[in-house]
């Protein structure tokens, strides 16, 4: 086999077509996996489906918000939502999260309310929720950092001597496709393996690192390369969400009770830009995005339910009405968020008191203060 | 009192602190069986297990990026460094996450991460293994950077940057290893963390130093007070925080002031020292504050080091300079 430099390595069969567990296809026909077995009620799965849609919506109105310029920047996960609420759900009160900045649907799961997740992209905070409160860490920009503080975090719960016990946590990491390639993430590998972490590697492969496709980060398909760490890899589809929460709920299960790392490959598609500065119409045809339209995650339950008899309009049309006011809610919310005041910049730097932070604090205070009386022309 | 080499007083230090905390961790290279390549943390494995006494993969970004996870557990990890040269692919941990993190969370969370550095050169080492990255440190907000010079030091020095709730960058002169002096190993009665101490009185000039070339300044000033110069110096132990205020006590004294530092001269700590010297002491100063240092090279093969360091000689020339003006 030649290799094109340039292009890098030909399409190879496990790249494009995925061999992933998969429990509901994307027409919401329900099929078995032997080794994911999955009993939902039909509460559970409405249940479900009210997340994917209220995830949804939230996601679309923060987009607007950013048309609108009421915030700097969004990062919008449509299309990955049961990656993440399937991944989320299977989440129990111990586990940690660590997230990248795209992670809207699993703070959901978290119960961070929405209006915090905008605070970093309207600018008024890097970060607006207490990580420990909900178990879910602060969104991390500089791509695969958070895996090694995952991994260290795990490594901890294994030193506190709980796994195994009620209170044991699992630890899961979120990230791209394009972080595969970062010396991060292969490093935060290799300590979950030999230290046999209590993590559970979350990749979201939704194809696109930005403009650059998959091909430009891997030859193999990404779940394959945790054999060459030491622990399971499996690929399930990302946009099922009964599969994602049945493969997330087994490999928590596994690193609570001490036996070591998983990686989960959720294949699956960012339908939207990478952020809200993307223009994806340079880079990738329109043909792509309509053929992954047809696996949306949200239609297939949605059928799932019809076709079981399992909800009526009404359900559907509460659910709308709901997302959409929280849609509303949220935007109010937005708008309100007070601005940080000048002095606010010198606050949390350091823990402990820091002279140099009181000596510029004291002489910034002291500029502003000369202004005071002034008329501005 | 004991008498201990500088490394051994790092290593009762680091004994005292997991003693009294079960949370502080020692983790990084070789740390182990070993007991480092410096053996600064000998036997600590064999008394405290290898839970807490971690030999991690050879990875300096792994190693901070999984302290920083094990400080939000709950843990106090005391990172070492293998050599100065080795700490860049950490930079990013460190610099992007470690740093940030308690203002990113709105000071929720708190990350007492200490990462050792045996920095410097002076011992006859290949490249990469004798650096001084300390300018890169003090530059990035949200880290402490601290340097000890003497076993007194660092044996107390390393138990106040464990304690300390911020990420504390601890530098080690490793060409001072093997000094020794008398250590009080059940006192703490310590002067706090971030005060310079004067460790020479004088009148007629303030050298500053910090960690190694605070021994080449003692003797230098031992040696211009044989001509009858009488120099005062100044350990600066900290340098983020600085400890501006005894330094300034100094220079209004003396009116002069030669820094002394292994970095290059350019950009580097010295700058800094300077220019808040000026500003402080503008009226007093008889001469601008001069800068000793490494020149603006890559750190030279050993067998020409002695040239790039900073001597007596040179550091005695620059005080002779001062009077020159």
């Amino acid at each position: 086999m030649t290799i094109d430099s340039v292009r890098g390595a030909p399409d190879t069969p496990g790249l494009a077509e995925p061999e992933l567990v998969q429990l509901l296809t994307p027409e919401g026909e329900r099929v078995e996996h032997p080794d994911y077995p999955l009993d939902l009620s039909a509460e559970e799965v409405r249940d479900l489906y009210r997340d994917l849609v209220t995830v949804r919506r939230i996601d679309l109105e923060a987009v607007a918000l950013t048309r609108q310029g009421e915030l700097g920047l969004w990062a919008s996960l449509l299309g990955q939502e049961a990656a993440q609420i399937g991944s989320g759900r299977a989440l129990g009160e111990h586990d940690m999260v660590f997230p990248t900045y795209r992670e809207h649907a699993v703070a959901w799961c978290r119960g961070v309310e929405p209006v915090r997740l905008l605070g970093m992209f309207r600018g008024v905070n890097h970060g607006g929720w207490d990580p420990a409160e909900h178990k879910f860490h602060l969104y991390t920009i500089v791509i695969g950092s958070q895996t090694l503080h995952a991994t260290g975090y795990a490594m901890g719960v294994q030193r506190d001597g709980v796994l195994g016990t009620p209170s044991a946590g699992a630890t899961i990491a979120y990230f791209g496709d394009g972080a595969t390639s970062q010396g991060d993430v292969n490093e935060a590998f290799v300590f979950s393996s030999v230290f046999n972490a209590p993590i559970v590697f979350f990749c979201q492969n939704n194809q696109w690192a930005i403009s650059e496709p998959l091909e430009k980060q891997s030859r193999i398909p990404l779940y394959k390369r945790a054999q060459g760490y030491g622990f399971p890899g499996v690929r399930v589809d990302g946009n099922d969400v009964f599969a994602c929460l049945a493969v997330t709920r087994k490999a928590l299960e596994n690193a609570r009770t001490g036996q070591g790392p998983t990686l989960i490959e959720a294949f699956t598609y960012r339908m939207g830009a990478h952020t809200t500065t993307d223009d994806p119409t340079r880079y990738r045809l329109k043909a792509e995005e309509e053929a992954w339209k047809l696996k949306d995650p949200i239609e297939r339950v949605k059928a799932y339910l019809v076709r079981g008899d399992l909800a009526d309009q009404a359900f559907f049309d509460e659910v709308e009405a709901g997302a959409k006011q929280m849609a509303k809610e949220l935007r109010a919310e937005c708008l309100a968020l007070p601005d940080p005041g000048p002095m606010s910049i010198f606050e949390h730097v350091y823990a402990e008191r820091h002279p140099l932070m009181t000596e510029e604090q004291e002489q910034f205070a002291a500029y502003l203060a000369s202004f005071e009386g002034e008329v501005s022309p | 009192m004991t008498t201990l080499t500088l490394g051994k007083a790092m290593n009762e230090g680091l004994r005292k602190a997991m003693e009294k905390d079960p949370k502080v961790l020692v983790m990084g290279e070789d740390v182990g069986k070993l007991g480092g390549v410096f053996r600064v943390t000998d036997g600590l494995q064999k008394d405290f297990g290898e839970e807490r006494v971690i030999d991690t993969p050879l990875a300096e970004s792994g190693i901070v990026g999984t302290a920083i996870g094990l400080a939000l557990r709950g843990y106090r990890p005391v990172v070492e460094i293998q050599f100065d040269g080795f700490v860049f692919p950490a930079a990013d941990q460190i610099i992007t996450q470690l740093a940030k993190m308690h203002m990113r969370s709105l000071g929720t969370l708190s990350l007492p991460v200490v990462i050792r550095i045996p920095c410097g050169g002076g011992i006859g080492a290949v490249e990469h293994h004798s650096e001084s990255p300390e300018a890169y440190f003090t530059h990035t907000a949200g880290l402490r950077v601290v340097a000890c010079s003497n076993p007194v030091d660092a044996f107390a020095m390393i138990q106040q940057s464990i304690a300390s709730p911020d990420p504390v960058i601890f530098f080690e002169p490793k060409r001072r290893y093997w000094d020794k002096a008398e250590v009080d190993v059940e006192s703490t009665d310590w002067a706090p963390l971030h005060d310079a101490k004067v460790v020479r009185p004088g009148e007629h000039v303030t050298l500053l130093a910090y960690g190694p070339s605070v021994k080449t300044c003692l003797e230098a000033a031992a040696a211009a007070g044989e001509e009858g110069r009488s120099l005062e110096v100044i350990d600066l132990r900290s340098l983020n925080p600085l400890d501006i205020d005894t330094v300034v006590r100094s220079v209004d004294r003396t009116g002069r002031c030669v820094v002394a530092h292994e970095a290059p001269v350019f950009s580097g700590f010295g700058a800094e020292l300077a220019a808040r010297i000026t500003e402080r002491c503008f009226y007093r100063l008889e001469a601008p504050v001069l800068r000793v240092g490494g020149f603006s090279t890559p750190y030279p093969p050993s067998r020409v080091e002695d040239v790039y360091l900073p001597d007596l000689d040179r550091i005695l020339d620059a005080v002779d300079r001062t009077f020159a003006w």
